[in-house]
This record gives structure tokens, C-alpha cells and sequence, in this order.
């Protein structure tokens, strides 16, 4: 199979038009998705052009009727994969995503399945202010029943769009806005990446920097500049939050005797206290000092640059971490 | 058994301004000449403020922001119709209706240009920051007017928003609240026919927002939004309803925004320019002044003098803008909480460490 040099956006688009070509029931909906091409200009990438208005469906400005009528549509047979333009936007329609979609194949004891994909825009960085800069990811994995799935590639992410696709769960799929015009070389065909499958993205002997989604670039950032201080840090990309590769996680511990995880969303209440709890448990004889949580402070995110410019988790914050851990 | 009509439906257009600046004497309301000239100076003060802010903003001096531009009949002449007293609670786009509510031009633009201290409106003004998340804003009016009625107070609270959020399931609870609580809000939308890419007719399929008024048992109206007379008319009357029988009331003011949905978009994506065109001759400032021009209270000179002061004025707080210091980086905890907890205090501590380190 050839690659080619494509951005996360059109990697994105690729998985879309690939799985919209193998199976006439998947379509897309969401606002502004059609002519317009996407507020991120995903659909924009040929996606539109290819399938036209009735499988790219504008829809009415409603994040509840577009999460709602997808659950119908994916009992009923479709394959839905919607699109909530950021992820702010989704807190409207948690109901439809948290009470129906993720609990419709459990009250309806299996007779009815739930395969909607959910892709919505996440984390900070562009100036957008508080409403349109969010990573609630630690809500979803809060809610039994929905796969959530934060890749950092244009690899990982057309890979991962179309397993997505074709799991028979809902599927949450977070996209973060600043790596949309991230490059990297990616299959022109098909293939797909194992969901709840983790990826160590760099391998180092000292530390484990545990992330996903925009902090995977932060973190192999931090690792390089601490490689010229002689520390090794293995970076070690999720992708996917629920279901966990704990596997993974507890091997690199085993490997490294320390743990830091970093993640863009606010600290307190974060995925990372879950990570931390789960290594304190299953691994604890593994560790050589505390685990740290590398996370953004308890506040909304700033629309000033310069506050915003805090709030965001950078490479010389991680950095530090890791020093502390060290020192 | 026969089968009974049990309701039928009828939705009126107000017009009281024509194209060429004609009024229809029996339905002009009541201003005296020095308001009109208010109201035509404020409109070209907020057109000449947003083209600035346009400026701007490709300079990369501002943010973000949606534009006003067409839409000065329909949020200047409602605004105008407000007393002091009466509340605004606005969406996103209405930054005449603010300048008319007293906040000032610095601190609109201190706000777009990303700095959250622009949001802290002052309290006595009785205007809400702008809405992002489209549509929630609505039934913040509704609460807000429960208080007012609550406390007494005869006064109407008028909320902004545009078609698009008519399809939030927001707008259909709010104006439902609204009058089985019996409040006195104004619901006025600001239907510019377009919310970003997608057409009106994308986004309902009812033939006006108007008429989604009957549903709730609520009075709806529309009226030609590029207008000023007849959006002033019809919102002074609903305010009055508001103020004096609590009762809520739904207007539609027809309009167009003829430049961009923000500064981020690209509208030739999606219309075209004879259709755009055709608006643009529509404008509402213009059909203003051909009035003015008629009745003899404006000539060339005068219209440049307005011009100039429009400008004057715009200038001015461009420059006390520009001179606002950035916030410092522990600012970021402020306002979070009524009072900082615990966890902040710490986690402000440990950032004013890191910064010391860095420093
Ligand atoms: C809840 C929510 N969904 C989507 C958006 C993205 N968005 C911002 S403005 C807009 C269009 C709004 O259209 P309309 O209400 O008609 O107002 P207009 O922009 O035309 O003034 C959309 C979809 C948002 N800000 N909030």
C-alpha cells in the first residue's frame, strides 16, 4: 500500500470517504458539514464533493437533534458519524449522548445496538475563549457504555476513524483542534488501528510520560529536551481512553519506575487520577517515587493570550515534572 | 360528527419606512426630530465602529468576531426602545445595541481581542456579556424576568438571538416558560436569513419565525428589520405589554448580514453576489437618511459631520485600547470562584513559583 503526506484533517476525511464507500449505511451530519465543507474544513476534503447532500447532512443548529436522531438512526440501522463542530457544544446534548446513546444496548438488553460515531472538536490554543476550548474527556469515561477514542496522528487517527466506524458501540471521537493541520505519512488505503490499543511513541528508560490526543506532541517535546540532560522518557499515547490498555501502561511502569501523566483537561477530576489510582493499585512495588499529574489548572480556559498561554501544558512544564521525579 | 376549524392563523408585517424614505404617516411612531437624529448618528456610529473592528481584526489586532454590518436598523432601532431600567441580554453580533446600552467602545474591544476583563459589563447597565454557545442566552431572559417580577419591578427584558437558535431546543423552552410563567421578555430575532453556511430555509420550515409564536400562545410579529421606524414601533410596543400586562411577545425583524458570519468565515462560499447585492441596496442606514434628506434635517455636510464624529469617537477608543497593559499570568485564577478555594490558593502559589523560576 503507498502513504502519502497528509494532515490530520485529511486523514480524518480519507477514514470518512473509505468507510462512506464500503458501507451505504454510514452518513454524516452536523452543522455546517455540507457545501461549506466543515467549520475545520473536514468534510471540505473531497468528502462533500464524493457523497453529496443526503449522506453530508447540514442539519438545523441543534446538538441535541443531531446526538438524538443519530441514536434512532443507529437503532434502526445506520450508521451514523456525526459531527458536533467543538466539544463545548456536545455538554447540550449530554443526555441524548450519555443517558441514551451509551445505555440504549444495555436497557434494551442487547436487542438494539448503538453504532454512532461522535467526532467533535477539542482543546485549546486557537484564542476561542472558554466556550470553544474544552477537553471534557474525563465526562465520557465517566459514563459506562461509550468507547472514547483521542488520537494525535494523522496515522492513528484515520486508523482509529474507521474502526470506529465500524464498532458496534458508541463511539466518541476527539479531534483536537490544534494538530488538524498536523502532517505525517499515512496508508492511501485502508487499515485499521486495534481500539483500546496504546502506542508508545517514544521508548526511553527513566520515566513514563502517559498522554494522548494534543499533549503527545508536549510530551515528546519534554522527552527531547530532557534527553540532553541524559534523562530517558518513554512517551506513551494512549489513543484510546476507554476501553484502557492498563496492560501497557503497568509495562512501561515496570520499565521506567516512574510515572508521569499529562493531560490538556483540568486537573482536578481529570482521566489522570484514574490512571494514577489504577498504577497505584496494580503496580505500586513497581514505582520508585509518587506519580505526578502533569494537568491544567481548575479554571476555564482563558480567552487572553497570555492566560491561555498558561493554562496549556507545555514541554518545560512536563519537563520539570520529570526533574521533581528524578531529583 | 363535523369536523371544526379549531384555530387558523394569520402573521402581520409592520413597514413604516420604504426603500426611498417614505414613511407611512399613520404608523410613524413617536419621536421627536432630535431622537431621530440619535438614532441615525448611533447607526453610523456602529457601522463605522465595526468597519474599524474589521480593520482590526486583519491587522491582527483583534480577534475573532461577528460582524453588524445591515443589521443596524434591526438592533439599534429595538435597543432604542428600551429604558435604562429594562434589561438586554444579547447574543453574539449585537454591538450596536451595547454602544446604545452605555458600555463603551474600549471595552468591546478589549473583549474581542481576547482579553476576558472586556466581559465584566458594568452591573448597573442591566446587559449580559455576549452568548457564545448560541441560544442558551434565551432563557436567561426568561429567569431574569421572573426576578424582575419577583421584586416588583415594571420593567422588560429584551433578549437577542438569530434564526439559527430558533432551532435550539432552548429557544422553543424559553419562549414556553416565558409565557406559561407569564414574564415580560421580548424575544427578538434578528433573522438575517443565513447562520453561517446554512439558508433560512435549512433551518425551519416554517414560512416565518413569527408564527412560531402561536404555538407558545404567545402575540408574534414581523417587521422589516432594515427599517428603523417599524423595529422601533413594534419592539416599543412589546416592551410596553412587558412592562405594564407581563406579557411576552415574539418579534421576527427580517434582515440580511451582508458581509461575513465572522471574521473566520468566507460567505462567496455559500451565496451569491447579486443576491448579496440586492441587500446591500436595502441598506438601513440610507434609507434613513433619504428620510432625513426629505424632511430637511440632513444634508451632505451634516452627514459628513456625523461621519467625522463617528469617526472621531471610534478613533479615540482605538487608542485608549491599545493602551490597556495584557494581564499578568496569575490572573488566570481570578474570578473562578466567589472566593478562591483551597486547591486554587495552592495551584496559584505553584504557578507564581514557576514564574519566579523562569523570571
Ligand atoms: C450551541 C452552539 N452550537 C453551534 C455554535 C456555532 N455557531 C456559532 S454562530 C452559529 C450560527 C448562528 O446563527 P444565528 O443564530 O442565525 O445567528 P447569526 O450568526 O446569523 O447572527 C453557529 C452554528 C455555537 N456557537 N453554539
Amino acid at each position: 500500500m503507498g502513504t502519502r503526506i497528509m494532515s490530520y484533517a485529511e486523514a480524518v476525511a480519507d477514514a470518512l470517504k473509505i468507510e462512506m464507500r464500503r458501507d451505504p449505511r454510514v452518513y454524516i451530519a452536523g452543522e455546517d458539514v455540507g457545501r461549506f465543507g466543515g467549520s475545520f474544513g473536514v468534510t471540505g476534503y473531497g468528502v462533500f464533493a464524493e457523497f453529496g447532500p443526503e449522506r453530508v447532512r447540514d442539519t438545523p443548529i441543534s446538538e441535541t437533534a443531531i446526538v438524538g436522531h443519530a441514536v434512532g438512526a443507529a437503532a434502526a440501522g445506520l450508521r451514523p458519524a456525526i459531527e458536533i463542530l467543538f466539544m463545548d457544544f456536545l455538554l447540550i446534548a449530554m443526555d441524548e449522548l450519555c443517558n441514551q446513546a451509551a445505555k440504549v444496548h444495555y436497557l434494551f438488553g442487547g436487542q438494539l445496538k448503538c453504532p454512532l460515531v461522535l467526532r467533535t472538536a477539542v482543546g485549546a490554543g486557537m484564542g476561542t475563549a472558554a466556550h470553544h476550548s474544552q477537553s471534557l474527556e474525563a465526562m465520557l469515561c465517566h459514563t459506562a457504555g461509550l468507547i472514547t477514542i483521542a488520537p494525535a496522528t494523522p496515522y492513528d487517527v484515520k486508523g482509529l476513524l474507521s474502526s470506529a466506524i465500524r464498532d458496534d458501540n458508541p463511539v466518541v471521537f476527539l479531534e483536537h483542534k490544534m494538530l488538524y493541520a498536523q502532517k505525517g505519512e499515512v496508508p492511501e488505503g485502508e487499515y485499521l488501528i486495534p481500539i483500546g490499543r496504546a502506542d508508545i511513541k517514544r521508548e526511553g528508560s527513566d520515566v513514563t510520560l502517559v498522554c494522548w490526543s494534543g499533549m503527545v506532541r508536549q510530551c515528546l517535546a519534554a522527552a527531547e529536551d530532557l534527553e540532553k540532560e541524559g534523562i530517558s522518557a518513554e512517551v506513551l499515547d494512549l489513543r484510546t481512553l476507554i476501553p484502557l490498555d492498563k496492560e501497557a501502561i503497568l509495562e512501561s511502569v515496570a520499565k521506567t519506575h516512574r510515572l508521569a501523566i499529562v493531560h490538556e483537561a483540568c486537573l482536578t477530576g481529570g482521566f489522570g487520577g484514574e490512571i494514577a489510582s489504577i498504577v497505584a493499585d496494580k503496580g505500586f512495588d513497581l514505582l520508585d517515587a509518587p506519580i505526578k499529574r502533569v494537568a491544567g489548572p481548575d479554571t476555564p480556559v482563558p480567552f487572553s493570550p497570555v492566560l491561555e498561554a498558561e493554562f496549556i501544558v507545555k514541554a518545560d512544564k512536563i519537563a520539570a515534572a520529570v526533574r521533581e521525579l528524578l531529583g | 360528527m363535523p369536523v371544526r376549524s379549531l384555530v387558523s392563523y394569520s402573521i402581520d408585517r409592520v413597514e413604516v419606512l420604504d426603500p426611498q424614505g417614505v414613511v407611512d404617516e399613520a404608523l410613524m411612531p413617536d419621536l421627536d426630530p432630535g431622537e431621530i437624529m440619535r438614532l441615525y448618528e448611533h447607526m453610523v456610529l456602529t457601522r463605522r465602529f465595526d468597519e474599524r473592528m474589521f480593520k482590526l481584526q486583519r491587522q491582527g489586532r483583534l480577534g475573532t468576531f461577528a460582524r453588524v454590518a445591515g443589521q443596524e436598523g434591526a438592533q439599534v432601532g429595538a435597543a432604542f426602545a428600551l429604558r435604562p431600567d429594562d434589561w438586554l441580554v444579547p447574543a453574539f453580533r449585537e454591538t450596536g445595541a451595547l454602544l446604545w446600552r452605555g458600555l463603551s467602545m474600549t471595552q468591546i474591544l478589549q473583549y474581542w481581542s481576547g482579553d476576558e476583563r472586556g466581559g465584566a459589563f458594568p452591573k448597573e447597565l442591566r446587559t449580559l456579556p455576549v452568548a457564545i454557545p448560541v441560544g442558551t442566552h434565551m432563557l436567561h431572559a426568561v429567569g431574569i424576568a421572573w426576578a424582575m417580577k419577583q421584586a416588583g419591578e415594571q420593567v422588560a427584558v429584551l433578549t437577542f438571538f438569530g434564526e439559527g437558535a430558533t432551532s435550539e431546543g432552548d429557544f422553543s423552552e424559553a419562549m414556553n416558560m416565558a409565557s406559561v410563567f407569564n414574564v415580560p421578555v421580548v424575544f427578538f430575532c434578528q433573522n438575517n436569513q443565513y447562520a453561517i453556511s446554512v439558508p433560512y430555509t435549512k433551518q425551519t420550515a416554517s414560512p416565518t419565525v413569527a408564527q412560531k409564536a402561536l404555538a407558545y400562545g404567545m402575540f408574534g410579529v414581523q417587521v422589516d428589520g432594515n427599517d428603523v421606524f417599524a423595529v422601533y414601533r413594534v419592539t416599543k410596543e412589546a416592551l410596553e405589554r412587558a412592562r405594564t400586562g407581563s406579557e411576552p411577545t415574539l418579534i421576527e425583524a427580517h434582515t440580511y448580514r451582508v458581509t461575513d458570519h465572522t471574521t473566520s468565515d468566507d460567505a462567496r462560499r455559500y451565496r451569491t453576489d447579486e443576491e448579496v447585492g440586492l441587500w446591500r441596496g436595502r441598506d438601513p442606514i440610507e434609507r434613513l437618511a433619504r428620510y432625513l434628506k426629505t424632511q430637511g434635517s440632513l444634508d451632505e455636510a451634516g452627514e459628513a459631520g456625523i461621519l467625522a464624529d463617528a469617526d472621531q469617537k471610534v478613533a479615540e477608543a482605538v487608542a485608549a485600547f491599545e493602551a490597556i497593559p495584557p494581564p499578568g499570568p496569575e490572573e488566570i485564577f481570578k474570578h473562578v470562584f466567589a472566593e478562591m478555594p483551597p486547591q486554587l490558593v495552592e495551584q496559584q502559589a505553584a504557578l507564581m513559583a514557576r514564574l519566579a523560576r523562569r523570571r
